[in-house]
């Protein structure tokens, strides 16, 4: 299980980082939405991965540490948040620079 | 347990949330609101300063005791950065009241969490608990920044908002790993586990260090991490910008918190000696640059905010020195510069509304109204940012030059900021000259009056720093004993976990 989230980390981030260095916002909105995906995963793989234990003391023999998945709701919020946030930005900034291009110009097309 | 100490987050809040409910209430209403908080929060703020001259106090939320709870530590650092940060908002406050709040709703809602966000992180002592106060003061800077709509508040809102979520999920990589490593948050609690780790977990706490400083470095506005910075406080409006001068100073504050609090208890070999090395090189070209941009700029807004890439480059770089004394004279050095970048933020607003066009651009000579008052204004603000005698800039810097002077890589220091204090003073009285020297004067039919109100507020905020510089001793000695306490990491641990943590801790890591 280890191997597939770290495996699963790392392609969620790389995807991440790649599109957040594009140009357009679309995918930069995309990119920070796929890092932050894997931000959280990571988030919650630090309390070490349990199979079957509750993060409850007492249920079972062994229980789940419940603080990273409180942190991880936590980080959850914030970035839905967020992400709405700088879609309607995104979408402002298109409106008003007449392109969505992170700098508001497109510099292939205002070449004569 | 005295409540006193979550008020400075519960009053914007409780502020806020009336603002918002409310939000059809007059504008004179939602003034008076907005002004009336802002005051409690100053006076919290000097009661603050005082309570904390005594001894720490801490605050533990739901009286969840720490490490599981989170708590709230008052020292003499938080104490400072509250008053000075609730200080500076009621000068900001008060200039938007005198119309620049009008230009879109809910300014006064937006300022107050801002507000809260920023005293929220000034006085926690849990690493999550920063971070959430880090999101909270940064969503309502991007409202704030694009207060007032307009296309070049939209342009540079998105680099801005893109850079700094960004940084949040490197904030919480760097979280995840320094949980998973120690099993705690806590920063009283994570120094003992810190100081206490196995050395196979160097590396991995060091890159959590690393990844920590990019974070604050990019609130900070250190060297590669900067260029957001001109364009989003240049397009704000000039109270919102005056109030950001203070979110460079929450990266710093940040930095100096976590480095020394949290990296710095092992005394034998602390884990920040290794960031000091990356801080001091990037610090020192920070502080060049923000030079050449003074030099460079082309309106007085991107000139002011140059002028806080300066001295957020000057701070890091003399606390990359590692030494109590001068971090001291740095401490002292950030009141200064905070009041003096806020007030030509609004100082250039209120030039430009008396110039007949161009508004702040430099290379405009237009005829100006009250050229006597205004041109006045600049010339002590002026010669207080440029560290010319015998304002606060002046005493700062020499303290801090004076200070430096045993460490082994002074020159480095003194030359680049001599040099940049240089440029500076080219760049400022080119700029006066320019502006009061240069036009015919006005004598267009329309008449511009100046606003009473907002230079009353501009002048007395000029006035605090001239009194920094006239009451200087008084606060040499707080920030002596502010820099003492922060290089003495294990008395924080003990006043937030009790006595005995210290022992237990290095005992059974």
């Amino acid at each position: 299980m280890e191997l597939m989230i770290a495996v699963a980390l790392g392609i969620l981030t790389s995807c991440g980082v790649f599109l957040i260095l594009r140009a357009r916002t679309f995918s930069v909105v995309l990119g920070l939405t796929l890092l932050s995906h894997a931000v959280n995963l990571f988030l919650f793989s630090m309390g070490r991965l349990t199979s079957g234990a509750p993060a409850i003391v007492g249920l079972t023999p062994s229980s789940a540490d419940p603080l990273p998945q409180a942190l991880v709701l936590t980080a959850i919020v914030i970035s839905f948040a967020m992400t709405a946030f700088v879609v309607v930005l995104s979408l402002k900034a298109a409106v008003e620079l007449r392109s969505d291009h992170v700098d508001g110009e497109n510099p292939n097309e205002d070449r004569p | 347990m005295t409540h006193l100490m979550i008020l400075p987050v519960v009053i914007p809040m409780l502020a806020a949330g009336w603002l918002l409910l409310n939000h059809r209430a007059s504008i004179g209403r939602q003034r008076v609101w907005s002004i009336l908080s802002t005051v409690a929060l100053v006076a919290l703020g000097v009661w603050a300063v005082s309570a904390a001259q005594v001894d720490f106090r801490t605050y533990w939320l739901g009286n969840w005791q720490p490490p599981f709870g989170i708590v709230l530590v008052l020292d003499r650092l938080s104490a400072m950065m509250l008053l000075l940060a609730a200080l500076l908002a009621l000068f900001c406050v008060l200039y938007a009241s005198r119309g620049s709040d009008r230009e879109g709703p809910h300014f006064h809602a937006l300022f107050q969490f801002q507000l809260m966000g920023i005293n929220g992180a000034f006085l926690t002592g849990d690493l999550f608990n920063l971070f959430v106060f880090f999101e909270i003061l940064l969503l309502a800077s991007y409202a704030l920044l694009l207060h007032g709509g307009g296309r070049a508040r939209s342009r540079a809102g998105l680099h801005y908002v893109v850079i700094n979520l960004l940084g949040s999920a490197l904030f919480l990589l760097a979280l995840g790993i320094l949980y998973g490593l120690t099993g705690t948050l806590n920063m009283a609690d994570l120094a003992i586990r810190i100081s206490a780790a196995s050395p196979d977990d160097q590396t991995l706490l060091k890159g959590a260090a690393l990844l920590l400083m990019v974070v604050f470095g990019i609130k900070a506005a250190i060297l590669p991490l900067l260029f957001w910075l001109p364009r989003a406080y240049s397009a704000s409006s000039a109270p919102v910008a005056a109030l950001f001068a203070i979110m460079t100073k929450v990266g710093f504050y940040a930095m100096v918190r976590v480095l020394l609090i949290v990296f710095g208890l092992d005394s034998v070999q602390p884990l920040n000696a290794d960031v000091f090395l990356w801080l001091w090189p990037l610090a020192l070209i920070t502080l060049g640059l923000g030079a050449v941009g003074i030099l460079g700029a082309a309106s007085l807004r991107t000139m002011a905010a140059y002028m806080v890439i300066l001295s957020s480059g000057l701070l890091m770089a003399s606390f990359a020195m590692a030494e109590a004394t001068i971090l001291a004279a740095s401490l002292f050095y950030l009141l200064h510069s905070t009041c003096l970048a806020a007030v030509f933020f609004l100082l250039a607003d209120l030039i430009g509304r008396q110039r007949a066009e161009g508004y702040d651009l430099l290379s405009v000579t237009a005829p100006l109204t009250s050229r006597w008052v205004l041109a006045t204004l600049f010339l002590v603000s002026a010669v207080s940012m440029a560290g010319l005698p015998p304002f606060s800039g002046f005493v700062s810097k020499a303290w801090l030059l004076q200070n430096a002077i045993n460490h082994p890589q002074y020159l480095w220091l003194w030359g680049i900021t001599l040099v940049a204090g240089l440029f500076m003073i080219a760049a400022l009285s080119r700029a006066g000259s320019g502006w009061f020297w240069k036009p015919e004067p006005y004598t267009g039919r329309q008449r511009r009056r100046l606003d009473p109100a907002r230079v009353a507020t501009v002048s007395v905020l000029i006035g605090i720093s001239a009194a920094l510089a006239l009451f200087a001793a008084p606060v040499m000695d707080y920030m002596s004993a502010t820099a003492g306490q922060l290089y003495q990491p294990s008395a924080y641990v003990e006043a937030v976990l009790g006595d005995s943590a210290l022992a237990k801790g290095r005992h059974t890591p």
